[in-house]
C-alpha cells in the first residue's frame, strides 16, 4: 500500500539533512576521523598528523585506491564486481617495467601503451561478462589468478627497476613552481585557490539553475556552511603542500579524474544509463539502452584505470614486484561500499567513493603513525566497513 | 450464521498516515466473504492486521475469533489458530519439490529427520483435494502459475486451515485456471472452510461470494448480501460515485493505415518451435486496435518480437510504419522509428523502482533532456512536471521514488516515459492489470486522448469487456496466429471465444 500520495513534500533544513544524511554524514565522519588522529597523534606521539609531509604522504599512498575506486563505482553501479584489479595493476606495472627497462622504450610511449594493455584486459574480461552473461564474480576471480600468475611469469620472480626519473615522476614527482620562488610554492597555491573558487562558482551556478527551473534548492545557510568547510579544508591542504614540496603530480591526475568521473556519472546520458542498467536491467533494455555494450564499457574503463594505478604504484616503489597490488581489490571495493554504493547496483556517487577511500586511507595512515599493529588495523577497518553499510541499510529501512 | 471472525473498530496508523480507521468486518462460519476496494483502500493492511504481520498492540480495536478475543503476535500465531493467508506473490520455493514446499517449516519429521514416505503419502492426498495429479517430487518451477496457486492452497490445507484468505488469487491466472480455482473455492466451502477473497474482478465475486464488504479510504463502506451484489453497486461503493460508464465515450476519427505488419513469424528463443506464425495486422491513425486471446496465445511474444526483437529468434516478416519500412532490429531503432511498447509487467520490465519519477520518465529519451551527451536536470524536471499534470500522477513531487506509488500511478509513469519518446504507434500490454477501477478509467481516458491526437494504439488485454469497451477493431489470436478480426460492431465475448475455439478445432483437424 502506498502512503506517498498523502505525504506532504518535505522542505526545510531538517528534511534536507535527512535526504542527504549519507553524504553529509560521511563528510563529517571524515573530518571527525582526521581531527581524532590530529589530537591523539599529537598527544601520544608528539607528532603533527597534519604536517605538510604527512598530507603529501596521504595522497601518495592513497591515490591508486581512489583512481581504481572511480572505475569500480561504475562496475558496481552496473551491478557487477571486479576482483581482478589488484592483479591487473601488478601485471600492467610489470609490463611497464619490461617496456621501460628491458626494451628501453621512451616513457611517453610506454604510458599510453600500458593504458591500452589495461583496456584490452578489461575488454577480455568484460566480453564474457557482458555478452556471455558469465557472472562477473567468477570471470574476475579467474582474472585475479590469471594476471597474478602472468605477473610472476613476466617478472620471473624478480623485481625489475629502477626507472628513469620521468617515469618515477608519475607518482613521486611534484608540479614545478613556475614562479621560481622556493617556498611557499605559488603555483600550488594558485591552483588550489582556483580549484576552490571553481567549486564555489559551480555550486552557485547550479543553485541559480535550479532556482530557474523551480527546483527546491538546498537551504542557503547549509549551502554556504558546506562550501566554507570544503574551501577551508582545500586551502589548508594547499597551504601545507605549498610550504613543503608543492602539489604532487598524482594529486593533480587524481583530481582531474575525480572531476571527470563525477561529471560523467551525474550529467551525461551514458552515465545515467549505467545507473538505469544497474537499477533494472530488463527495463533499461526495453527502454532502448544497449546494456551489454555498457557493461563491456565499464570493464574496459576499469582495466584502463587499473593499469594507470599499476603504473603509479610501480613508479612509487621504483620497481615492479611480483607481490605488488596484493589485496588492492579489497581496499578499492571497501572504499566504494563505505562510499554508499549498493551491492545490488544502481546507486552510489563519485564524491561518496572519494570520501570513502579517504576515510580508509586516513585510518591506515593514522593507525600506522600511532604504531597500531597490522592485526588491530585490519579488525578496525573491517568494522568500519560493516558499520558504514549497516548505517546505510538502517537509513534505507527507515525511509521505507 | 455464527460469525467465525469479527474485526471491530480496527484502526491502524503509520507515521503520518491513517491506513485504517474503525474498520468493521464480520465473517460467518463457512461462507466466502469478498473484500473489495481500490488499490490503497486498506484491504491488504486489514489482512496483515488479521494474520499478525502487524502484531497485537500495533493497532487499535478488537479481533474476535470464534467469539474469543484473538491477539496474534506473528503469522505463526495466526496459523496455529487456523488462519492462513495466500499472498498475491506466491511464496513457493521454485527449486524444491511440491512435497517439500507443502510442508516447509512444518515438516513431517521426528526429531528433525524427515519421514519421506509419509510426507509423499500426505502430499498425494492433499494434491488430490485441490485437483492436482502431479507427483509429489515434481519441482514447483515445472508447474504453471495456475497449478502453483493450487499448490499454495494445498499448503494451506496442510496446516488445517479454518479461515483461508486469498489475496487476488486470479490476478496472474488465465481464464480456465481462474475457473478451476473458483470451483475449488466453492468445493472447500462445501467442506466447511471459511474463505476471504480479495479481488478486483467483479464477475468472480459474483460467482463465489456470499457477502461482500467494500472498503474505501481505510473505512468500511458497506457489507452486501448475495442478492445485493451487482457490479454497479460495488463500483459505486468502491469509488464513492456513480460510474454510469465504465469506459469513457469517444468519437473515433480514424485515418489512413499507420502501421502494417505482414507475415510475421517468430521462433521460440530456445526451443525449435514456432511461436508466432504468419501474423498480419494493421493499425490506422486514431484507431484503438485490440488483440484478444488466451494467455499463451502469443500476444506478448508478438509485441516484443516486433519491438526491437526483444523476444525470439529467426524473426521474419515485413513492417511498414508511416509509409516507411523501418529497421526494427534493436529497441532503440524501434523507438526511433516511432514504436513504443508498454510492458505487461511494469515492475519487472517497465520501471526502475528505486529511482525517482523524473528519471523513469526520461529514461527512453535521454537525448530529449540533454544537449549532446550532457543532461539538463532542469529540463528533465520540466518534462516530468508536464507529464505529472497531463497524466494526473498523484505524488507530492516528481522526486518521489516510483516504488512508493500505487499501481495506477506507476502505470501513468510508464505511459509518460513512452509518450516522451513521441511514438506514432503505442502497444499497450495489459495496461490496466492490477489497477483499481478509478485509475483504470483514467488510463482509458489517456488512451482515447492518444488516439484522438492521431496515434495508433494497440491494446493487448485478457479482460474481454475492456477490449469490447475500448477498441475500434479486435484481432483474436490463438496459438501464435490470427484467428480472426472483428469490428467493434461485430465483437462480443461469445464471438471472440468462438473464434478461439474454432481455430483450435481447425488445427486439430489439420494435424
Amino acid at each position: 500500500m502506498s502512503t506517498a500520495e498523502t505525504n506532504k513534500p518535505a522542505t526545510g533544513i531538517g528534511a534536507h539533512l535527512g535526504s542527504h544524511l549519507r553524504e553529509n554524514g560521511m563528510m563529517l565522519a571524515l573530518i571527525a576521523i582526521v581531527l581524532f588522529f590530529f589530537i591523539i597523534v599529537r598527544a601520544v606521539q608528539g607528532v603533527d598528523f597534519l604536517s605538510a609531509q604527512n598530507i603529501t604522504n596521504l595522497f601518495l599512498q592513497n591515490s591508486y585506491v581512489i583512481i581504481m575506486a572511480l572505475g569500480m563505482l561504475l562496475v558496481i553501479v552496473a551491478g557487477h564486481i571486479d576482483l581482478s584489479v589488484g592483479s591487473v595493476a601488478a601485471f600492467t606495472g610489470a609490463v611497464a617495467s619490461m617496456l621501460l627497462v628491458r626494451m628501453d622504450l621512451p616513457v611517453l610511449l610506454v604510458i599510453p601503451m600500458v593504458l591500452v594493455v589495461g583496456g584490452l584486459i578489461g575488454a577480455a574480461q568484460g566480453y564474457w561478462i557482458a555478452y556471455w552473461r558469465i557472472p562477473s564474480f567468477i570471470v574476475t576471480l579467474a582474472g585475479m589468478l590469471v594476471f597474478r600468475g602472468l605477473t610472476l611469469w613476466l617478472l620471473g620472480g624478480q623485481n625489475i627497476g629502477p626507472f628513469e626519473r620521468s617515469f618515477q615522476a608519475l607518482s613521486t614527482g611534484f608540479i614545478p613552481d613556475l614562479f621560481g620562488a622556493d617556498k611557499p610554492n605559488y603555483t600550488a597555491l594558485i591552483l588550489v585557490a582556483v580549484a576552490a573558487a571553481a567549486i564555489v562558482w559551480a555550486g552557485i551556478r547550479g543553485r541559480a539553475r535550479e532556482a530557474e527551473f523551480g527546483i527546491a534548492p538546498e537551504p542557503s545557510g547549509f549551502f554556504w556552511a558546506r562550501n566554507a568547510v570544503v574551501v577551508i579544508a582545500l586551502l589548508f591542504v594547499g597551504w601545507k603542500l605549498a610550504s613543503f614540496r608543492g602539489l604532487p603530480n598524482v594529486l593533480l591526475i587524481m583530481s582531474v579524474l575525480i572531476v571527470l568521473y563525477a561529471f560523467f556519472t551525474e550529467s551525461t546520458t551514458t552515465g545515467r544509463r549505467i545507473y538505469a542498467l544497474g537499477g533494472n536491467e530488463k527495463a533499461a533494455k526495453l527502454s532502448g539502452i544497449k546494456t551489454e555494450r555498457l557493461v563491456f564499457f565499464t570493464f574496459v574503463n576499469m582495466g584502463v584505470l587499473a593499469s594507470l594505478a599499476g603504473m603509479i604504484v610501480t613508479a612509487r616503489l621504483n620497481s615492479a614486484t611480483p607481490k605488488a597490488g596484493v589485496g588492492f581489490e579489497l581496499d578499492v571495493i571497501a572504499a566504494v561500499f563505505i562510499g554508499g554504493a549498493s551491492m545490488a547496483g544502481g546507486s552510489g556517487r563519485i564524491i561518496g567513493v572519494v570520501v570513502g577511500a579517504l576515510i580508509m586511507g586516513v585510518m591506515n595512515n593514522g593507525m600506522s603513525i600511532m604504531g597500531i599493529g597490522i592485526d588491530y588495523q585490519q579488525v578496525i577497518k573491517g568494522l568500519v566497513l560493516l558499520a558504514a553499510v549497516i548505517f546505510d541499510v538502517y537509513n534505507k529501512n527507515k525511509q521505507g | 450464521m455464527t460469525p467465525i471472525l469479527q474485526m471491530q473498530d480496527i484502526t491502524k496508523t503509520f507515521p503520518g498516515v491513517r491506513a485504517l480507521s474503525n474498520v468493521n468486518l464480520s465473517v460467518a462460519e463457512g461462507e466466502i466473504h469478498a473484500i473489495c476496494g481500490e488499490n490503497g483502500a486498506g484491504k491488504s493492511t486489514l489482512m496483515k492486521v488479521l494474520s499478525g504481520v502487524y502484531p497485537h498492540g500495533s493497532y487499535e480495536g478488537e479481533i474476535l475469533y470464534d467469539g474469543k478475543p484473538a491477539r496474534f503476535r506473528d503469522i505463526r500465531d495466526s496459523e496455529h489458530a487456523g488462519i492462513v493467508i495466500i499472498h498475491q506473490e506466491l511464496a513457493l520455493v521454485p527449486l524444491l519439490s511440491v512435497a517439500e514446499n507443502l510442508f516447509l517449516g512444518n515438516e513431517v519429521a521426528k526429531g528433525g529427520v524427515i519421514n519421506w514416505p509419509l510426507a509423499y503419502q500426505k502430499t498425494e492426498a492433499l494434491l488430490k483435494k485441490v485437483g492436482l495429479t502431479e507427483a509429489p517430487t515434481t519441482r514447483v518451477e515445472k508447474l504453471g502459475v495456475g497449478k502453483q496457486q493450487l499448490v499454495e492452497i494445498a499448503k494451506a490445507l496442510a496446516k488445517n486451515v479454518r479461515l483461508l484468505i486469498l489475496d487476488e488469487p486470479t490476478a496472474a491466472l488465465q481464464e480456465n485456471d481462474s475457473q478451476k480455482l473458483l470451483d475449488l473455492m466453492l468445493e472447500l466451502k462445501g467442506q466447511g472452510v471459511t474463505q476471504i477473497i480479495i479481488s478486483h474482478k467483479l464477475n468472480e465475486i459474483r460467482r463465489v461470494a456470499d457477502r461482500v464488504t467494500v472498503i474505501r479510504d481505510g473505512s468500511t463502506v458497506s457489507t452486501l448480501d448475495r442478492s445485493e451484489i451487482t457490479e454497479d453497486r460495488i463500483i459505486r461503493d468502491m469509488v464513492g460515485r456513480d460510474m454510469a460508464h465504465r469506459y469513457p465515450d469517444r468519437t473515433p476519427k480514424i485515418g489512413e493505415v499507420l502501421m502494417e505488419v505482414k507475415s510475421w513469424s517468430v521462433m521460440h528463443p530456445e526451443q525449435p518451435r514456432q511461436v508466432i506464425r504468419d501474423v498480419s495486422l494493421n493499425v490506422r491513425k486514431g484507431e484503438i486496435v485490440g488483440i484478444a486471446g488466451l494467455m499463451g496465445s502469443g500476444r506478448t511474444e508478438f509485441a516484443m518480437s516486433l519491438f526491437g526483437r526483444s523476444y525470439g529468434r529467426d524473426i521474419k516478416g515485413e513492417v511498414t510504419l508511416a509509409g516507411a519500412k523501418p529497421d526494427l532490429s534493436t529497441v532503440s531503432k524501434a523507438i526511433d522509428a516511432g514504436l513504443a511498447y508498454v510492458t505487461e509487467d511494469r515492475k519487472a520490465l517497465g520501471l526502475i523502482l528505486d529511482e525517482p519519477i523524473l528519471r523513469n520518465i526520461s529514461l527512453a529519451n535521454l537525448e530529449g533532456v540533454a544537449s549532446g551527451a550532457v543532461l539538463s536536470r532542469g529540463r528533465e524536471q520540466q518534462v516530468a512536471e508536464k507529464y505529472r499534470k497531463a497524466m494526473n500522477i498523484r505524488t507530492p513531487t516528481v522526486f518521489q521514488r516510483v516504488v512508493n506509488l500505487s499501481g495506477g500511478n506507476q502505470q501513468k509513469v510508464v505511459l509518460s516515459k513512452w509518450l516522451f519518446t513521441d511514438p506514432k504507434v503505442l502497444i499497450l500490454d495489459e495496461p490496466t492489470r492490477g489497477i483499481d477501477v478509478g485509475a483504470k478509467f483514467e488510463i482509458y481516458n489517456i488512451m482515447n486522448e492518444l488516439a484522438g491526437q492521431g496515434h495508433g494504439v494497440v491494446m493487448i488485454s485478457s479482460e474481454m469487456p475492456e477490449l469490447l469497451g475500448m477498441c475500434d477493431r479486435i484481432y483474436v489470436m490463438n496459438e501464435g496466429r490470427i484467428a480472426g478480426e472483428l469490428t467493434q460492431a461485430e465483437a462480443s465475448q461469445e464471438r471472440i471465444m468462438a473464434l478461439i475455439l474454432q481455430d483450435g478445432m481447425k488445427r486439430e483437424a489439420a494435424a
